[in-house]
């Protein structure tokens, strides 16, 4: 028909146009990364900015760009020609499946290192990718075992993982509130169900009992049908593997369906976002993180300063992202190249003094030396009950 | 037993909000033969506007009490709806009136991109706490437990679909839309303002929308951009369960719905040996959907849609 000649060729013309006009955009965008004087050190940052874990990612990224910012500031140099970072971040929401398109995306970008992702159900198939492309990724808050246990060398974390910190919880649940029948929701991410699975363990090894095991999804808002199962099981605990964006309205439903079981979470729960979302029934929820708490970091209470002068309160994560930056770039001073496959020995070997521990890594990339403390949300504050090194 | 009264009373509360949104779906399609997939984010809106106004009103100290801050925030929340509702269907349908069912279709899945985004830019991408100024001690009775804003919920909800059966068959402007979703070109010969009757229905499905947006934000203690997403999506299919363009039909596929996944996530454990776990709970709700279009495609009650050419 003739309108359709009429909408097609115009059509075409203008798609063709704008296919051009990308092309051209992505050549421009490649900048061969030295003049003879100036490095550009490209560092990616991935982390989940839209979605009910936005304020955590945001949070990670907002450490990544506190460091960058500051070692631009100051001036680095790699080996003789100094060097300026960019940053490249983007969002993964949380998806294992947009994780991977944003890792694809970012080995082809070349960049020199990756700090992330934040959630271990996308920084586990990611890393599969960055090794592959010989990559370093080190990530400032996956706590599932696997992620260093495929044998990776390109892959580390700072923090300890879950099977450190479902058993400090396992015990604590078991000796120090002296719960006999427990009960159990994972929320199916890899990190919620990992970590549900090595507290299930640390649990029945002290001789505690699993009453009840339900599932929801990181995604989920009403809890009401699996909460008002476990209250028919009479448990002397709730224990939730999942992040603040359900937990806290979990623990809100538990209250208005009349159940005072003591609730419990891992890292996940242990935000400022928590308390807010969580209001009256946040008190008395127990939850871990590993590390120490931020007065007792090394450079904790410096951070804290510099940080909410410029991004509001910390998160959860922020100085781990920071010391994430620190670590690398630290590594790429002592090897003086910014090319992975020259560093990633020196990052392997790293010593390093970062504001949330002293950093090193083991042969798997786990953090040597890593600790797990356990806190008690009391008046809108997270209070520490006890730290346990391994 | 006290369990399962629990599962129901649950289940009647999420029910009775799939219910009062999924009456704004069936009404547009009742009369325009059109999905409108932005209906989830009017929802949304409404909620994230109460939110707003009532953080607003608290700060302001009024001394009022808490459920008049509620039903002020949300009277004020009730007309952006309705606007918003209005002028979707000035803009992004009324013009494709005459075009091909697939355009309108498309243009709603559009819309409610823009306004999921639009929200984003406003509100952030943050969960909003809706402000902790309502009860929420617990009632026992037979052993469930059900907070004030709970039992508000139910008996609003079913005050306010009452309401709207009351207005479509006793009422001028019922007999209209009913006439419109019948026959649009018989009414129009009736003397009926056609397009004046459409946006009506937009009007007040919005309205509704809005209603069930902070009963849900109330309910929940948050809201955000994406909320409506999901909701929308059960909402319509409860419509459809029930009998698509049906009043009824929406209102007891929304109810149903809702105890389908209560009970559905409480006892899926046991029903099935541990096999599926509660984290099946949406795949049960739509199974028991495909399970009733497949044997009964016109839904429970039968769909209601307009005689057109």
């Amino acid at each position: 028909m003739e309108v359709t000649t009429r909408v097609l060729k115009p059509l075409a013309l203008a798609l063709s146009l704008v296919l051009m006009a990308g092309c051209n955009d992505s050549k421009e965008k490649k900048p061969q990364a030295a003049t003879a004087d100036a490095l550009v050190i490209k560092i990616a940052h991935s982390a989940p900015l839209t979605g009910p874990q936005a304020h955590l990612g945001k949070d990670n990224e907002n450490g990544v760009r506190l460091a960058i910012d500051e070692l631009n500031a100051k001036g680095i140099l790699i080996g003789d020609k100094k060097a300026t970072i960019e940053l490249i971040s983007e969002d993964d929401q949380a998806d294992p499946r947009v994780a991977t398109t944003v890792a694809q995306k970012f080995v082809d970008e070349k960049v020199h290192a990756v700090i992330g992702h934040m959630n271990s159900g996308t920084t586990i198939p990611a890393s599969k990718i960055y090794f592959d492309a010989g990559v370093p990724q080190i990530s400032p808050s996956a706590t599932n075992v696997k992620y260093t246990q495929q044998g990776f060398k390109t892959a580390f974390r700072l923090m300890a993982n879950d099977a450190q910190q479902g058993k400090v919880l396992g015990n604590y649940a078991v000796q120090d509130m002296q719960a006999k029948k427990i009960a159990i929701i994972d929320d199916r991410t890899a990190y919620g169900q990992g970590l549900a699975a090595e507290f299930e363990q640390a649990v029945l090894a002290q001789g505690g009992v699993i009453v009840g095991h339900e599932f929801t999804s990181d995604r989920a808002s009403d809890f009401t049908a699996i909460l008002t199962k476990i209250k028919g099981l009479n448990a002397d605990l709730l224990f939730y593997g999942g992040m603040d964006a359900q937990a806290a309205p979990m623990v809100k439903q538990m209250r208005t369906l009349g159940m005072a079981v003591p609730f419990m979470g891992g890292d996940g729960t242990h935000t400022a976002e928590f308390i807010s979302l969580a209001g009256e029934a946040a008190e008395g929820v127990i939850a871990s993180l590993p590390g120490v708490p931020l007065e007792n970091m090394p450079g904790g209470l410096a951070f804290s300063e510099k940080f909410q002068a410029k991004y509001g309160k910390i998160q959860l994560y922020s100085p781990y992202s920071y010391d994430a930056v620190y670590v690398l770039i630290g590594a790429m001073q002592k090897a003086q190249s910014i090319d992975p496959a020259v560093y990633g020995a020196q990052l392997a070997a790293s010593q390093h003094e970062g504001i949330t521990a002293n950093i090193a890594f083991d042969d798997k990339g786990d953090l040597k030396g890593g600790s797990i403390t356990v806190y008690r949300a009391e008046k809108g504050e997270w209070k520490m009950l006890k730290t346990l090194r391994d | 037993m006290e369990i399962l009264f629990q599962q129901i009373v649950n289940g009647l509360i999420i029910g009775s909000i799939y219910a009062l949104i999924a009456l704004g779906y069936t009404m547009v399609y009742g009369i325009l033969g059109l999905i409108n997939f932005a209906h989830g984010e009017i929802v949304m809106i409404g909620a994230m506007t109460t939110i707003t106004l009532l953080n607003l009103l608290v700060s302001a100290s009024l001394g009022l009490p808490a459920p008049v801050l509620v039903v002020l925030a949300t009277t004020l929340a009730i007309p952006v709806s309705m606007l918003l509702g209005y002028g979707i269907e000035r803009i992004a349908y009324r013009p494709l009136r005459k075009a091909p069912k697939l355009s309108p279709l498309i243009t709603a899945i559009g819309v409610s991109i823009v306004l999921q985004n639009m929200a984003m830019i406003i509100w952030g991408k943050n969960y909003a706490p809706f402000p902790a100024i309502l009860p929420t001690m617990p009632h026992h009775f037979f052993g469930a437990a059900i907070t004030d804003v709970q039992i508000v919920i139910i008996f609003l909800a079913a005050l306010i679909m009452l309401s709207l059966v009351w207005l479509i068959q006793r009422t001028r402007l019922g007999t209209a839309m009913r006439a419109v979703a019948q026959n649009p070109d018989a009414a129009k010969l009736m003397g009926v303002n056609v397009n004046s009757i459409i946006s009506m229905t937009f009007i007040l499905g919005s309205a509704l929308g809005a209603v069930a947006g902070v009963m849900v934000s109330a309910n929940y203690g948050q809201a955000h951009a994406t909320m409506g997403f999901v909701l929308g999506l059960k909402a319509f299919s409860a419509a459809v369960l029930g009998g698509i363009g049906n009043l009824g039909g929406a209102v007891m596929g929304g109810l149903l719905l809702g105890l389908i996944e209560s009970i559905g996530a409480g006892y899926l454990g046991d029903l099935t040996g541990g096999f599926l776990g509660s984290h099946y709970q949406d795949v049960f709700a739509f199974l028991v959907l495909i399970l009733v279009l497949v044997l009964k495609p016109s839904g429970l009650m039968g769909e209601r849609v307009a005689d057109r050419p």
